[in-house]
């Protein structure tokens, strides 16, 4: 028999305003053990929270940005359960009245992803488990959160990875967060559950808790919808439970089951105020909301002209379509740029959170002055490459690489000395070609563009060599 | 001189005499020091060393001091011989020996509420009350003895034992503010501040013969308050007199950024208007009130009407038929926000912890266990319950509508009446291990408080009579929100015509 997952996410992102959302302290990640604490975050008998309005602010935007309706009137509830690393014996967080409600994220399939909700809450501190001793560590204890939730949407593994990737960036590009899962500024729990294809009835779902990567996720959603299938199969029942995933074994393992399930005995924090969100709030909101990653696909696919596959690269990170747009202020092509960006500049981009960081040597209005350069035909290609290679080594202009007389490139007699000058030199590049491989014949262009100084037109000097040679 | 009611009217004669003050200012007793002070008639040192020799000789008597602070209180009183010295202006508290109910939290002094789980805690931090006062020159004798966790109305829940009754040795102080009320009833503190969840603060000033005022719920910063149940605790004084009680309450009652329910006073001083003539004033009275009280209680609250109308006031009878609610939703509301509020009590970051324990979740369980007495067991116990699925519905949520319902019929009876006189307990003090033995019974006698709480309104008890045994009776007066400045009029107005029937001091404490 087919079956269908059907999963609904929890996802908790950790917001980065600079205080804690009850008190004054700093939310800085790190940090020595409880350094980042005061008596109000570490729950000290007679302390009492007071909210940071900086966070509903965030999480409004956070709503906004997904489709949401922002609550007029919301309210913070306890939810009471024991645990080292929770101070106060209750969370300060949203129970039936949080602060965004009804959105939703398309995904790439058009199908819509509906979120029922988005509530505001505090963070918990962490244990620390060393040399046979558990320590606790409040520093992250208060630091904002919130937690978006998903109606059971989901179909299969990739919907999920592309829902948390477009959540992520999302969140990114609205500045709420840098959804750092590896840090733990990002972490989803996994509803899922299975059915046959075409039943519209819901099979009994599991819950894999605190999935810090979307590799794991996607792993444990494997895992789990797999045991969940044998079990049926084999005549088996899946039992409602709490999970959690060893990303080492690739296995899920029981928490806790239904009846063990905790009773959080919510009930409204009376030491805060109702929250009210006016609509002149909302809309002065609406009007800090960037463009997003879909609207910029579509401006970048249909009014640019860039490919799909170029613009998404383009729009993964926010600060690189920040300065791609910047970049090409003034210019004619803006597929010349996303080129050297996509191609050139990230080569010399080591990691993912490095292309999230984008900090290079070039900036964007030394990169538009290359661009131009190029348009205007004061340069060729080649030069073009080979100075963004210095713009990226030295952080210099274009125009101080570039002399007058470099721009006006190579005439064929001085190409056709430095070809003869390349076979010359290059004795095994020359048997290695004439033995039928091809590719040998660019390490003697590459010699013609070196010595030129990227002046000479490498199409003509590769038909020279050829010619030559043969 | 004697700082006590029969003492402090014959210094007032003195000072009439000298013609130092005024007529209007000789029923305040931290007016009648302040005058003391700044005249250079007695040091501050002096002053809080007599406090501190009082103290020392009949509180272990009294049990009203579970801590004091004779260190604090002496530099407090320097600071203040200085300022006197270089003649600056002092605010009518500075160098006034005073105490706090040990739920309030002092940075450095040890605050235990009066429970074995928070022995050896000293907090790192001030309460907003304490911030104010200490710097308008307070000067802390000590922490003041309470019903542990301020769940009790004798005070004798107190892991200490409990305050004994300065009128008679006998009987309880009440609760769960009885140590304050109990020191200031026995003239070893001029003033208290206390906490009022259900009554916490009337009750013992009514046992004890004295003020309380709980005030409008959110005119006093709760930061540093021990919460018992946040939604209705309260801070207020205890004092021998209205004036006093109106000048701690302004004092007190500033907007605190640190509590988010905090409004302070909005501007309003009793002081300016304690004096008012309250004639075509509208006194209620609710019939639902005058069942089911002793009779010599039901006399006393007669007589004051008699009182209030020679005074031209209106008696207006009215009926409050929500106040026979009021006692099971308030244990049920406040018990499960207790069951909440002392969730943090683990044994992990401060406190009691139990010696031996084989995990974390022993360790925490065996803590709790051996750290907390039975009444407060018994009440997170009860919270846990109410708060619980498939009995949230039945319990909190219908505790919660009918809380709406006790505000709508105080609002309605405020739309007729100015104030409304109640008595502050059906009965006088009970004899010392009575309310321990019968929690039940003693929930009852909450009666007459816990209506304000729930509506968050502001009432003082005031001493309007004494029992055939010599205890001390009181009664309430309750205002709208935030009509502070109305009831303590009204109820100056009671005392000024009064005081010499219905005030007596207890023969103990500071002798000048």
């Amino acid at each position: 028999m087919n079956y269908e997952l059907v999963v609904g996410l929890e996802t908790h992102v950790e917001l980065n305003t600079k205080t804690k959302i009850f008190c004054s302290c700093t939310t800085q990640f790190g940090g020595d053990p409880n350094t980042h604490c005061c008596p109000v975050c570490i729950g000290l008998p007679g302390t009492l929270p007071k909210l940071n309005r900086a966070v509903v602010d965030y999480a409004i935007r956070a709503g906004l940005a997904t489709n949401c309706e922002i609550s007029h009137i919301s309210k913070m509830d306890r939810k009471n359960y024991c645990y080292p690393d929770l101070p106060k014996a209750y969370q300060i967080s949203q129970y039936d009245m949080p602060l965004c409600k009804n959105g939703y994220i398309e995904l790439s399939n058009g199908r819509k992803v509906r979120l029922n909700r988005i509530h505001i809450e505090e963070d918990a501190g962490k244990l620390i488990h060393k040399k046979g001793d558990t320590y606790v560590d409040y520093n992250r204890g208060g630091v904002p959160l919130i937690e978006i939730v998903t109606e059971p949407d989901i179909r299969s593994i990739d919907e999920a990875k592309e829902y948390v990737e477009k959540l992520q960036l999302i969140m990114r590009y609205i500045g709420v967060s840098d959804c750092r899962m590896e840090e733990g500024s990002m972490r989803c729990d996994v509803n899922i559950s299975v059915r046959p294809k075409g039943s519209r009835e819901f099979g009994t779902r599991t819950e894999i808790k605190n999935m810090n990567s979307i590799t794991f996720m996607a792993k444990a959603m494997e895992y789990e919808s797999e045991r969940q299938i044998d079990l049926i199969e084999s005549g088996g029942k899946v039992t409602q439970e709490t999970l959690r995933y060893d990303s080492v074994t690739n296995t899920t393992s029981s928490m806790r089951g239904k009846e063990d399930a905790n009773d959080y005995r919510y009930f409204r924090d009376p030491d805060l105020v109702t929250i009210s969100v006016t609509d002149e709030e909302v809309r002065a909101l609406q009007e800090t909301i960037p463009e997003l990653p879909d609207e910029k696909l579509e401006r970048y696919t249909e009014e640019l002209g860039i490919p799909e596959t170029d613009a998404l690269l383009l729009i993964k990170y926010r600060k690189v379509a920040e300065y791609f747009e910047k970049a090409i202020e003034g210019t004619q092509n803006p597929k010349t740029t996303a080129n050297f960006i996509i191609g050139q500049i990230f080569r010399t981009i080591e990691n993912e959170s490095a292309k999230e960081e984008f900090s290079i040597n070039v900036s964007a209005e030394n990169l538009n002055e290359l661009v131009r350069m190029l348009e205007s035909k004061k340069i060729k290609m080649n030069l073009a490459k080979s100075t963004l290679d210095k713009m990226l080594e030295t952080g210099k202009k274009a125009s101080e690489l570039i002399s007058e007389s470099d721009m006006g490139g190579l005439d064929k007699e001085t190409t056709k000395k430095l070809c003869i000058e390349a076979v010359e030199k290059n004795p095994k590049a020359v048997a290695d070609y004439k033995n039928g491989k091809e590719k040998a014949i660019k390490s003697m262009v590459g010699y013609v563009m070196k010595n030129s100084r990227g002046k000479a037109d490498a199409m003509q000097a590769e038909n020279i060599i050829k010619s030559l040679i043969q | 001189m004697i700082v006590t009611a029969k003492g402090y009217f014959s210094i007032i004669t003195h000072y009439k005499t000298k013609g130092l003050m005024t007529v209007a200012e000789v029923k305040s007793v931290i007016k009648t020091l302040h005058t003391m002070l700044t005249a250079k008639e007695i040091s501050c040192k002096e002053l809080t060393q007599k406090y501190l020799d009082s103290i020392a000789k009949v509180n272990t008597e009294l049990n009203a001091y579970v801590n004091i602070t004779e260190e604090v209180a002496l530099s407090g009183a320097e600071n203040v011989d200085k300022k006197i010295a270089d003649g600056e202006d002092l605010p009518l508290t500075a160098g006034i020996p005073m105490t706090l109910k040990d739920n309030i939290s002092t940075d450095g002094i040890e605050t235990t509420c009066c429970s074995k789980i928070l022995k050896g805690y000293k907090p790192i931090y001030n309460a907003t009350v304490w911030n104010i006062l200490k710097n308008n020159g307070a000067v802390l004798l000590g922490k003041t003895n309470m019903d542990e966790f301020a769940m009790g109305s004798s005070c004798e829940t107190s892991c200490f034992g409990g305050a004994k009754n300065p009128h008679n040795l006998g009987y309880v102080a009440g609760g769960s503010s009885g140590g304050v009320a109990s020191a200031v009833g026995g003239n070893i503190a001029v003033y208290g501040l206390g906490s009022d969840t259900g009554g916490s603060i009337r009750q013992p000033a009514s046992f004890c013969g004295i003020v309380g005022l709980k005030p409008t719920y959110g005119s006093v910063s709760r930061y540093g308050l021990i919460a018992y149940a946040s939604g209705f605790d309260q801070i207020g004084p205890i004092t021998t007199t209205v004036e006093d009680t109106a000048i701690v309450y302004d004092t007190i009652s500033e907007y605190d950024i640190m509590d988010s329910t905090s409004q302070g006073n909005k501007g309003i001083k009793t002081l300016d208007t304690l004096h008012n003539d309250i004639k075509g004033m509208k006194i209620g009275i609710a019939k639902e009130y005058l069942e089911g009280i002793r009779d010599d209680v039901k006399e006393a609250i007669l007589n004051a009407c008699k009182v209030y109308e020679n005074l031209g006031a209106e008696i207006v009878y009215f009926d409050l038929p929500a106040l026979k609610y009021s006692l099971p939703v308030y244990y049920i509301l406040a018990c499960a926000e207790a069951s909440s509020n002392l969730g943090r009590y683990d044994g992990i970051r401060y406190g009691y912890k139990t010696p031996s324990y084989k995990d974390v979740n022993d360790m925490i369980c065996k803590t709790r266990s051996e750290g907390f007495g039975s009444e407060v067991k018994r009440r997170i116990m009860l919270g846990t319950y109410v708060l619980s699925a498939g009995y949230y519905d039945a319990y909190y949520k219908k505790a919660q509508n009918l809380r709406g319902t006790i505000v709508k019929e105080f609002k309605n009876a405020f739309e007729k009446v100015d104030v409304i006189l109640a008595p502050t307990v059906p009965m006088t003090a009970f004899e010392t291990g009575k309310a321990v033995s019968d929690p039940i019974e003693t929930y009852l006698t909450d009666i007459c408080t816990v209506p304000m709480n729930i509506a968050g309104l502001p009432a003082v008890s005031v001493p309007c009579g004494f029992d055939t045994k010599g205890m001390p009776i009181g009664m309430q007066l309750i205002g709208n929100n935030f009509d502070e400045a109305k009831i303590l009029n009204v109820a100056w107005q009671y005392e000024n015509a009064t005081h010499d029937t219905v005030f007596r001091s207890a023969e103990m404490g500071v002798k000048l």
